[in-house]
């Protein structure tokens, strides 16, 4: 384990010594901010529980985008730089690589995430919302970017590239966001199935109206780990090749 | 030390290195010799526990890599072909968290840190990102990292390739000093690079070993013997020829171009089962010819490694590539 807090505080480093790490925290927060202010505020007088899901479900696609974005480097980029050497021949299990990963691109989702703070603040002093809404809203941002991170950090697994791993990340989550509308279009039972392994729509849709299920929280934490496991797999199965 | 039995390494359906069979003794310094895509880089890649073999065992103080790599990998420092490091890292940052990727603890790590710096010369460096270090630096740094949780085993993937004269003296020196601490295992693709590092070379062609020994074993198995060139003063060249293939041990007698100006100089090119300077010094004498030079031919170390793995090699590894389908 403490191989993977080694691994984690330098990668966590890292993003704060390279441009790309602030690069990704400016965009998300412009981006957040401009939705926020056109969407969430815009528009006629609205009650401020759904100015709040409004905000929670914008930020949860940036937290998507940025958690992509910021976990597509972490093995491919190693690869790509001949660093993961250096990993690979330490006597650290795979696990605690993937774990140190991880926790290194979530700590940082986690920071980004609590700079969007000021928007339901905001909502908060000028509205009336309960403070139980709002961290049980963040609670579903969190667990969502660890889900994202996971899907991001096994594309990163298994990509050469950072382009690459992006892309693959990046469709393994799409495919999982649009399992709903694939459930639509299904027959039962296999629908309920399918909506329920949906990544967002019903989940999200629950954290953003302020609650909070634990079969909600299992869920995500259940991909987290799963695809944390793939990862893991994906490298120890590399040393075989 | 090192025990590699039948060590066979495909990537998908080929082969990369295979069948490797050799022993290496604590303290030794043996080098890998070979072209490049030999097989040098897969063998002690496998060594340094980043790939596991195809079959094969690969046993490392009596520890089987395949079963437990984590303790082989305690015992074991590796510099891959190109450094693995971190640009963003100061030198002494870097080598602290290679350190304690090894287990040692945060005090431990930084003191090895400094006098791994000390030993390798990088103190004006320490606070500096490596990023803007030049290559030297880097490779040594490299090595640092590899020796800085103090293992028994060092595998040093090309360290001197790249390097500039300058570097390269230096580069020597430092496996020098590393020489009691460690068993060190190094590869290159240029033999007089390491031959004076190594004491034992071990050379690969397509995957498996051509040939082993040290260098003048390996010259000696090559041409079988040693060659003297020397030039007499006389105008019987044909009779200084007859003295010296009545020599002991001479095989073969050739004339040369005269090897210096200057009048009735005749040079000749002697072949013989051993160095036979001062018989052949002592029989010329005998005949009253004046000897002007005389002189035993070092191989040319670059002629011994192509031919190992030239012609040779290549026949040698087509049959092993035969076998290895068939089974």
């Amino acid at each position: 384990m403490s191989g993977a807090l080694l691994i984690a505080r330098r990668e966590l480093r890292a993003y704060l010594r390279s441009p790309f790490g602030y690069i990704v925290a400016a965009a998300l927060l412009l981006i957040d901010g401009l939705l926020f202010q056109a969407f969430a505020l815009g528009g006629g007088a609205r009650l401020s529980a759904d100015v709040l899901h409004d905000f929670f479900y914008f930020a949860s696609g940036t937290t998507m985008v940025a958690s992509i974005l910021l976990s597509m480097r972490l093995l491919a980029e190693e690869r790509q730089t001949g660093t993961l050497v250096l990993l690979n021949t330490a006597p650290v299990p795979d696990s605690s690589i993937v774990i140190g990963k991880f926790l290194s691109a979530f700590v940082f989702v986690v920071l980004l995430t609590a700079l969007t703070a000021y928007m339901p603040l905001l909502i908060l002093v000028n509205g009336k919302v309960s403070l139980g809404h709002i961290a049980v809203g963040y609670l579903g941002l969190l667990l969502l970017g660890a889900a994202s991170v996971a899907i991001g950090l096994f594309g990163s697994a298994l990509a050469r590239s950072q382009v690459l791993a992006a892309i693959i990340g990046a469709a393994v989550l799409v495919t999982m966001l649009l399992l709903w509308i694939v459930a639509r279009v299904t027959d039962p039972p296999l629908n309920t199935f399918l909506a329920a392994l949906a990544l967002h729509n019903e989940r999200q849709n629950a954290f953003m109206r302020g609650l909070l299920r634990l079969e909600d929280v299992v869920y995500y934490l259940a991909v987290t780990y799963f695809f944390l496991l793939a990862a893991t797999k994906t490298l120890e199965a590399r040393r075989w090749r | 030390m090192i025990e590699v039995r039948e060590l066979y390494k495909y990537y998908g359906e080929h082969r990369a290195a295979g069948p490797l069979s050799f022993s290496i003794e604590k303290g030794e310094i043996v080098g890998l010799l070979g072209l490049n895509g030999a097989g040098k880089t897969t063998a002690l890649r496998v060594l340094a526990c980043d790939l596991l073999p195809s079959s094969g065992t690969v046993m490392v103080d009596g520890i089987d890599v395949v079963d437990q790599p984590h303790e082989v990998r305690r015992r074991i420092g590796y510099l891959p072909d190109t450094p693995p490091l971190y640009g963003e890292m100061t030198v002494h940052e870097f080598l602290v968290f290679a350190a304690r990727l090894r287990g040692l603890s945060a005090s431990d790590a930084d003191g090895r840190a400094r006098s791994v710096e000390e030993a390798a010369q990088l103190e004006g460096v320490r606070d500096e990102l490596i990023s803007s270090l030049s290559h030297g630096f880097r490779q040594r740094v490299g090595i640092a990292q590899a020796v800085v949780h103090r293992p028994r085993l060092l595998i040093l993937d090309e360290p001197i390739s790249g390097l500039d004269p300058v570097q390269i003296v230096e580069m020597r020196q430092l496996l020098r000093t590393l020489r009691g601490e460690h068993t060190i295992v190094l590869s290159s693709h240029i033999l007089t690079e390491i031959s004076e590092t190594c004491d034992r070379l071990l050379v690969l062609g397509e995957g498996r070993i051509v040939a082993a020994g040290t260098e003048e074993e390996l010259s000696r198995d090559l041409r079988g013997g040693a060659q003297v060139e020397l030039s007499v003063r006389t105008d019987d060249a044909a009779g200084a020829r007859e003295v010296l293939s009545k020599v002991e041990g001479v095989r073969r007698v050739e004339p040369l171009a005269p090897r210096e100006t200057g009048p009735r100089v005749v040079s000749f090119r002697v072949e013989a089962e051993r160095d036979v300077r001062e018989a052949a010094c002592r029989a010329l004498v005998e005949a009253r010819l004046v000897v002007l030079e005389i002189v035993r031919r070092k191989n040319e170390l670059e002629s011994i490694f192509l031919r190992l793995t030239g012609a040779d090699g290549a026949e040698r590894g087509r049959n092993s590539d035969d076998r290895g389908s068939a089974s």
